[in-house]
């Protein structure tokens, strides 16, 4: 009846899941019962739940993003206080549960966090900048979100049902075939992945489009924001990137399900290829990454300098160029592997040729901030943070990507630091950048400033205190993934890594504080200009929060910096103090079968991991259901009438009329 | 206020301006072709699979012992003959006729479950021969390669049938006919995977 599910899939015997997973537990029900008492439930259903907006989707990625980044932290710290012990001694973690630790830790950080951050921030910002009124699909938009939580929901059940995989965040066979990792912990990972993956592939498919076909008048390919650039070049990877993911993780569940022979030791199978696939999406995967954080950055060097952006055509040509190389160079995460000195000459030559339009974004930023007004707010603070980290993390990776270093570096901390170096400097700094920088648009007030920054230094020196140690350990030989070790000299290191993970750790209760001081002082931060940034691009032209047309009349483009031109009359035309002609609207009608969709993922996933054969019928017949019951619907769009269009745009424009029109005065 | 438009004092040539957002049909049809282009990588992820595995097959049979490619040649008439039927259903919703739309499609649909049926058959007597999918990495690969199409395909029958159901019960509606331009794409997609299956399948399979 249940599959392999018993009580014995609990791990009643060890007290730090049990702990973990039981606050966990009462969190989610305090939130929902406080949630049902207060009677905000129709409210989330009704606005948010079975919201289509993509600025409401875009938040709630961006939420879960958040609170993911929460557990995949809770699981570096543990592994940070873990290795500060365990010289000569088993620390406080017992293998098999550190192995879950670490590979919980990449899977989450990567997929659940830096992912749906990006995503959601795309989500919520182009079609503002591109001047239209959704995505190209709202509906399938938030089908992908709800899949990406159903992945996130599924690796937190293996918390405290069952086990999560100990293989490392990407499951290496033969240690994750059948033979050596009996358990659900990979079933776990592969069908959270799985489903997931068809979520991300959806939210490319949406985003591409829309960038590529659904844009405001006169807004042509090199008048778009460099953030819709770079969102184009990420979903553009993403739809020839996860495919193969998909593909390759398939074939790791027909091994394991069907005893199949894809990567076995048996009957022909050959690993390497399980590496070479896996590569070939994880490599353009940090593109994937780190690209909408480039877009970031650039919006926000430009805005804060007053300026705009320096060699925005090479800018463009540099994203471009990094799209396409990115698939050239996976063979560098095994040059170990013995494909032999020319293969990996070769590709250790096309890794190095990648930071050369990295470089080009690097003094384009720089040349934006040269002769600027600059203003030393949040966002410009993590994005300067983010310069040089990125430098350094950009320059250990050129010397990985030498062969003979790479030989002696290959699974050291060394490579640890590296993409930590990147991934945090990077992804994770452009992610706050833009957090900070367009909360206000999202909710219509600023985040308090000075723990803004108080979380910006702590995180920013936190970071060095914590990796930069891993380098030396690095060099001093410590190879990655060690539950203990017996070597006293790496020990002083790893107590200051573990002192700048608790420096970080301060960052983000400072943000944390941060988020709940402004909501509080929310009245005192409002902003009613709806560009309190004295921005650049479309996304300011609107009020904020946007109304959920976004633009009462869709704006017309006449060059780059759209939104500029509008405010500054002696470059543009000036601002129009005329009426506009109000139409009707029509906007997709909100929708449940996203949400769903994803109960029946979740109900599928969950009964593939534990072979519950009716239940994974269940799920797919009611998955089914679904899209049939959407497919089936008379009315899929609701109008809002002219007047009512008339009224809401008719108060923000009173508004901000009223504050421009003093500002002129002055 | 300042969503309202800015123009310029003089137009670029009206070809050349973006003349902003495009209609929903060719919107749709955009997004479901960036769709097929990720399935095709994919099915390229199964391709490459498949020539590096082709030679490993663990002391079991090869490709030419176990190949009948007079089946596999009726197999392709079907799904050849099937995108020309699913063509005329294109042609038919087109014009607003039922039943053309219904009859061409229900024509589709008897050349599919065709080809599944003798797909199935194909798989049902290599599994009896000893050489099911867990014999070799060999066979793991041609399993995977090909029946991942012939779930496509299988997965292209319910969505034809709920198209038919649908024309049905609510008639050409824009949103369905647009639904009709997706499952179109979709299936002639297949016939082009199917071509590459046939030719680095079959023909090089027998021929070694």
């Amino acid at each position: 009846m249940l599959g392999k599910l018993t009580w014995a899939a609990i791990p009643f015997d060890q007290p730090i899941p049990m702990i973990a997973s039981g606050v966990v537990a009462l969190s989610i029900l305090a939130v929902l019962a406080w949630v049902v008492i207060k009677g905000h439930l129709p409210y989330l259903w009704r606005e948010w739940i079975t919201s289509v907006d993509h600025k409401r989707i875009g938040v709630m990625y961006t939420l879960l993003a958040m609170v993911m980044l929460l557990r995949g932290f809770a699981d570096a710290i543990m592994m940070r206080a873990q290795q500060s012990v365990a010289l000569h001694s088993q620390g406080f973690l017992p293998p098999e549960h550190y192995d879950q630790i670490f590979s919980a830790h990449g899977t989450i950080m990567i997929f659940f966090v830096a992912m749906p951050f990006m995503i959601g921030l795309m989500n919520f910002v182009v079609p503002l900048q591109l001047g239209v009124r959704d995505v190209a699909f709202p509906t399938l938009n938030s089908v992908g979100f709800w899949l990406t939580a159903t992945g996130a929901l599924l690796i937190n059940i293996s918390l405290v049902v069952g086990e999560f995989a100990r293989t490392g965040w990407l499951p290496y066979p033969p240690l994750s075939e059948l033979t050596y990792s009996p358990g659900v912990g990979v079933d776990y990972y592969l069908w959270s992945l799985q489903i997931a993956g068809v979520g991300t592939l959806v939210s490319g498919i949406n985003l591409v489009t829309t960038v590529l076909k659904v844009r405001t008048r006169g807004m042509s390919y090199l008048r778009m924001p460099m953030f819709c650039w770079t969102t184009l070049a990420t979903n553009l990877l993403i739809v020839a990137a996860f495919p193969i993911l998909t593909a390759t993780l398939a074939m790791l569940l027909l091994d394991r399900y069907l005893g199949f022979h894809f990567f076995t030791n048996e009957a022909g199978g050959n690993m390497m290829m399980f590496m070479n696939l896996i590569w070939t999406w994880g490599h353009p995967e940090v593109y994937i990454l780190v690209l909408p954080a480039f877009g970031i950055f650039s919006e926000v060097f430009a805005t804060f300098s007053g300026k705009p952006l320096f060699g925005y055509r090479s800018m463009v040509a540099a994203t471009m160029a990094i799209c396409i190389l990115s698939f050239m160079v996976w063979l560098h995460h095994f040059f170990t592997m013995g494909a032999g000195a020319d293969v990996n000459a070769i590709f250790g030559i096309a890794t190095t040729i990648i930071a050369v339009p990295t470089g080009v974004k690097v003094f384009n930023w720089l040349f934006t901030m040269y002769g600027g007004k600059v203003r030393f707010e949040t966002p410009l603070l993590w994005s300067i943070g983010f310069m040089v980290t990125f430098i350094i993390g950009g320059m250990t990776g050129v010397l990985l990507a030498v062969p003979p270093a790479d030989f002696v570096l290959h699974n050291s901390l060394f490579l640890v630091a590296h993409f930590h170096n990147v991934i945090i400097g990077g992804v994770l700094f452009g992610a706050f950048a833009g957090y900070t920088f367009w909360f206000p648009k999202a909710f219509g007030f600023k985040l308090h400033e000075g723990l803004g920054q108080a979380a910006f230094w702590c995180w920013l020196v936190g970071f060095y205190v914590a990796f930069m140690p891993l380098y030396v350990l690095g060099l001093l030989g410590m190879t990655r993934r060690m539950q203990h070790y017996d070597v006293p000299e790496w020990r002083p290191w790893l107590i200051v890594a573990a002192f700048g993970a608790a420096l970080i750790l301060c960052g983000i209760v400072l943000q944390i504080a941060q988020l709940v001081v402004s909501i509080r002082r929310r009245e005192k931060l409002r902003d009613e200009t709806g560009d309190p940034w004295d921005g650049r691009s479309l996304e300011w032209a609107t009020a904020s929060p946007p109304p959920a047309f976004n633009f009462a009349v869709l704006p017309e483009v006449s060059g780059e910096d759209a939104y500029w031109k509008l405010k500054h009359p002696a470059t543009g035309q000036g601002r129009s103090h005329e009426k506009p002609e109000y139409g009707a609207i029509e906007i997709p009608r909100n929708s449940p079968t996203g949400f769903v969709c994803a109960f029946f993922a979740t109900m599928m996933g969950f009964a593939l991991i534990w072979h519950i054969w009716w239940m994974v019928a269940a799920g797919a017949i009611g998955a089914f259901a679904t899209f049939i019951v959407f497919a089936w619907r008379d009315h899929d769009e609701d109008v809002i009438p002219a007047a009512e269009v008339a009224r809401i745009d008719g108060s923000n424009r009173a508004q901000r009329h009223a504050i421009f029109g003093k500002e002129a005065a002055e | 206020m300042s969503t309202v438009a800015l123009t310029e004092a003089h137009h670029g040539s009206a070809g050349r301006e973006w003349s902003g957002p495009a209609p929903k049909r060719t919107v749709t049809g955009y997004g479901f072709w960036i769709f097929i282009l990720s399935d095709i990588v994919m099915f390229s992820a199964f391709f490459a699979t498949y020539a590096v595995l082709l030679g490993q097959t663990a002391g079991g049979p090869t490709g030419r012992e176990l190949f009948d490619l007079h089946a596999v040649a009726i197999e392709t008439a079907f799904l050849l003959a099937s995108s020309f039927t699913c063509g005329m259903a294109a042609i038919a919703a087109d014009a607003r006729s039922t039943i053309w739309f219904q009859l061409a499609m229900a024509v589709t649909c008897v050349f599919g479950l065709g080809f599944l049926n003798l797909e199935q058959q194909e798989f049902a007597s290599l599994v009896a021969r000893g050489a099911g999918p867990t014999r070799s990495a060999f066979l793991s690969a041609f399993f995977t390669l090909v029946g991942c199409h012939g779930l496509h395909v299988s997965g292209g029958i319910l969505w034809l049938l709920t198209m038919m159901a649908q024309v049905y019960a609510k008639g050409f509606r824009p949103d369905i006919q647009r639904r009709i331009l997706c499952f179109a794409l979709f299936w002639h997609a297949l016939d082009i995977i199917w071509i590459a299956v046939f030719t680095i399948v079959y023909l090089l399979g027998s021929a070694k």
